[in-house]
């Protein structure tokens, strides 16, 4: 049994299941909190029930997300540990931050949060409900800060006796542009994914006679925040590609099945072939986008996997250095195809929303309920490019995944936690979509009073 | 005993398990006692709610616990995290089900659904409560580590005597720590059935303490050093403590009572740290002394950065778990949660 391909799908499932519940929770705790401060500011009731409605999906949410939150933590010493011991003396210190700073946060503010409806003044209240969305994104920068240094390490230096990376400027680890990029795309696609969320919900009940006034508000905010947000992340999305193609060349070659150097370079809308051998068949490119993609300049150079290989092979001694070109390739394509399908779709419900008419187009509601998966796979699609695009690194240019993982786990240990997360996670499934489902569909109930809001939200 | 950033953060990292201990420990009681205390649905929901609002900030003691450790002492994270394989992914799915349990069970009106997530939430503190002492009493008695720092040993050799005597411990001092705190913060008949729960326990406790106490005390006999005095002595005190919890009992004082709890978890904790330190994680194979706050370390500047953010946030989550605790000072009642005349 080859505890590294195990430990790898166990990284992988753990982390993309994870990965579902973390932006929906970061992009519903910003949508409730803006809710509650409407409410707060209007006394009008029905922003009351529509905070209650959308704060209950985003408890059901938040609670898987905390929990699959540990395994996280615990997973790099458990079958990572060489990894960690190679890394700690960096890795450790953002992590520990992130708990400091920000799990205690969002975790204390959101009992305050369910069980304080009474116990608070509103307007503390509403103090509770930003906290817990403040702790949420700070707590997204310091993991993605943790991330970005596997990515793009900086401020270190390799002691060859310890056998380790060692830090020496915690400022150029924080300042790390990877971090940056990776957060303000992060942070878009979170709120564009909990607009989504919304969007369809609203769709679902505005198809139903009558409308309730809270889903057609609903509806609007969330066809403004999925317009504004799905742009944010396509901006986001091009500078990230344009560091990538900077710090790591390769990850930007594989995207693009990209073999020999071009300049300029043209994107490839989809190819049909071998991919991942290079022999496609059917090419059909536009002249010139990846130049501007890679670099934000027309006719600029952009380096090919083939040269790519042998300058690695050259520096880092005979290898494989290609990750998987076509996974890459195609993740890439879908997360970029379903951004802009988004922005079309938030545009529309804004069109719609501006001329009155977003419950008498049946056709949109239809598309905006289809689109539900949407913004989750695509979130799935670039973690894919971003960590199986840079294999066989762990941490880029210095560790290989394979010299990653625990020496002191066997291959049928790790099997059999990944089969117990798997059955586990398996069932929160379930648990979650029959009560996103059931409370999705159960509408806003007439509880105006903070009192009736206490006593649904608490256990 | 030196005091430089290595011993700092072993205390510090020791104060997160203390933390964590005393939080979660009463979170652990709560959950396992569900079925015992909370006789029907109605007293098992005050029973959630009392630690409704704070479990999940609880936790997190665990979580930073962890983080510091990865980041101050890699060398420690790493091989006790990859060591104590099985019964750390046990507790994952543990911590796993109770969480989403607590979130849950009141969302469907089910009686199925809810004796389901009932049994989540006594499988998943129980196990917990049980396998953190097993790992604690492994790793102050020592477990087979080779020179390149890796475990050598398996799943049985974690389940020795005396690391199952220290899980017997915990198991029972968090549930009677939950017990305490249900007396605190429950209403009647919780209120009533948590307090003789608790006196009955507690002389159970305070035999398993001392047991585990004094076989700590022999194991150190080897080359016992000063802090292993220090670690003495606050056994005798945590001895002290236990017992005043059962006469405090005797005589209703609950708030008291809970102070008593909390003050044997800390120091019975506190003398682990004490006993390890400046080990933090001994080997028991011959030749090789293990780890300790020196080779397991992370590099001065490492310790500095996160001594900075220790000092600057540690302090304010003091503060705000401390005013989350305030606002929520009142009993749970079997009122707040049903329809009037159904009580």
């Amino acid at each position: 049994m080859d505890a590294l391909a195990v430990a790898r799908w166990q990284f992988g499932i753990t982390t993309v299941y994870h990965f579902l519940f973390v932006p929906l929770t970061i992009g519903l705790a910003l949508l409730v909190a803006i809710m509650e401060t409407f409410y707060v500011r209007t006394r009008d009731p029905r922003f009351l029930r529509a905070t209650k409605f959308w704060g209950k999906l985003f408890l059901i949410n938040f609670v898987v997300g905390v929990v699959t939150g540990i395994v996280q933590e615990f997973q790099f010493g458990m079958n990572w540990s060489s990894y960690s011991r190679f890394v700690g003396d960096i890795f450790g210190a953002p992590l520990a931050i992130e708990g400091l700073a920000a799990f205690f946060l969002e975790s204390t503010f959101i009992g305050l949060w369910v069980f304080g409806w009474k116990r608070l003044s509103p307007r503390m209240h509403l103090f509770t409900a930003w906290m817990v969305s403040f702790g949420t994104t700070v707590s997204a920068f310091w993991i993605l800060a943790a991330n970005a240094w596997m990515q793009n390490p900086v401020g270190y230096r390799i002691n060859p006796e310890a056998g380790r990376a060692e830090l020496v400027s915690f400022l150029e680890v924080v300042t790390n542009e990877v971090a940056w990029v990776h957060f303000a795309h992060t942070i878009a696609v979170s709120v564009l994914t909990a607009g989504v969320l919304m969007l369809a919900v609203a769709a679902w009940h505005l198809r139903r006679d009558p409308p309730d006034p809270v889903f057609r508000f609903s509806a609007v905010l969330a066809s403004v925040v999925i317009l504004v947000s799905a742009l944010a992340s396509g901006v986001t999305g091009h500078w990230q590609g344009q560091v990538m193609t900077r710090v790591q060349p390769m990850k930007m070659a594989a995207a693009e099945a990209l073999w020999e150097t071009e300049q300029p370079a043209s994107f490839s809308l989809f190819a049909i072939g071998d991919i991942e051998n290079g022999r496609n068949r059917i090419n059909l490119r536009v002249p010139g986008a990846l130049s501007f993609l890679a670099t934000n300049s027309w006719d600029a150079e952009v380096l090919g996997i083939n040269p790519l290989q042998a300058e690695f092979e050259e520096k880092y001694g005979p290898g494989n250095y290609i990750p998987p070109v076509g996974t890459v390739y195609w993740s890439f394509r879908l997360m970029v195809g379903i951004g802009f399908f988004l922005i079309a779709l938030g545009g529309w419900g804004c069109y719609l929303a501006y001329r009155k008419r977003m419950e008498r187009s049946p056709r949109f509601l239809r598309i905006a309920l289809w689109a539900l998966p949407l913004p989750f796979l695509a979130n799935i699609f670039g973690w894919i490019v971003t960590e199986i695009g840079r294999q066989p690194w762990v941490v880029y240019g210095e560790l290989l995944v394979a010299d990653g993982v625990s020496p002191s786990v066997s291959g049928v240990e790790v099997l059999l936690t990944l089969i117990g997360f798997t059955v586990v996670y398996g069932v929160l499934t379930a648990v979650n979509v029959y009560l996103m489902t059931k409370y999705a569909r159960a509408g806003t109930t007439d509880e105006s009073s903070a009192d009736q809001v206490a006593a649904a939200l608490a256990y | 005993m030196e005091f430089d950033l290595n011993t700092l953060w072993f205390f510090l990292i020791a104060f997160m398990w203390i933390g964590y201990f005393f939080l979660e420990g009463f979170d652990f009681g709560v959950g396992i006692l569900l079925p015992i205390i909370g006789k029907d649905d109605l007293d098992r929901r005050v029973m959630v709610n009392t630690i409704g609002p704070v479990w999940d900030g609880n936790e997190v003691w665990l979580i930073v616990a962890g983080g510091a450790t990865f980041a101050a002492f890699p060398e420690w994270y790493a091989t006790l995290f990859s060591g104590f394989y099985l019964p750390l992914f046990l507790i994952l799915v543990a911590l796993i089900m109770r969480g989403v349990a607590f979130e849950y069970r009141s969302k469907d009106d089910n009686p199925r659904w809810r004796a389901r997530w009932d049994r989540a939430i006594v499988f998943g503190s129980a196990v917990p409560a049980l396998l953190w002492g097993v790992a604690f009493a492994n790793i102050v008695r020592g477990v087979p580590i080779d020179a390149a720092n890796e475990y050598t040993g398996n799943l049985l050799t974690l389940l020795n005597p005396y690391a199952l005597l220290g899980g017997l411990t915990t198991l029972l001092l968090f549930t009677l720590h939950g017990a305490v705190f249900l007396t605190l913060k429950a209403g009647d008949p919780v209120r009533s059935r948590a307090r003789q729960v608790a006196s009955r326990l507690g002389i159970p406790v305070a035999a398993l303490g001392l047991a585990f106490l004094v076989w700590t005390w022999v194991n150190s006999s080897p080359a016992r050093d000063g802090t292993d005095l220090v670690a003495g002595v606050l056994s005798v005190l945590a001895a002290l403590a236990a017992v005043s919890v059962i006469l405090l009992l005797r005589r209703g004082a609950e708030g008291w009572s809970f102070v008593g709890t909390g003050l044997v978890i800390l120091l019975v904790t506190a003398a682990l740290f004490f006993y390890l330190y400046p080990a933090v994680m001994p080997s028991t194979t011959a030749g090789v002394a293990g780890l300790d706050i020196y080779n397991a370390s992370a590099t001065p500047t490492a310790l500095r950065v996160m001594s900075v953010a220790a000092l600057v946030f540690t302090p304010l989550v003091i503060a705000y778990q401390g005013w989350s605790y305030w606002v929520f000072r009142q009993r749970v009642t079997r009122e707040q949660f049903a329809p009037p005349g159904k009580v």
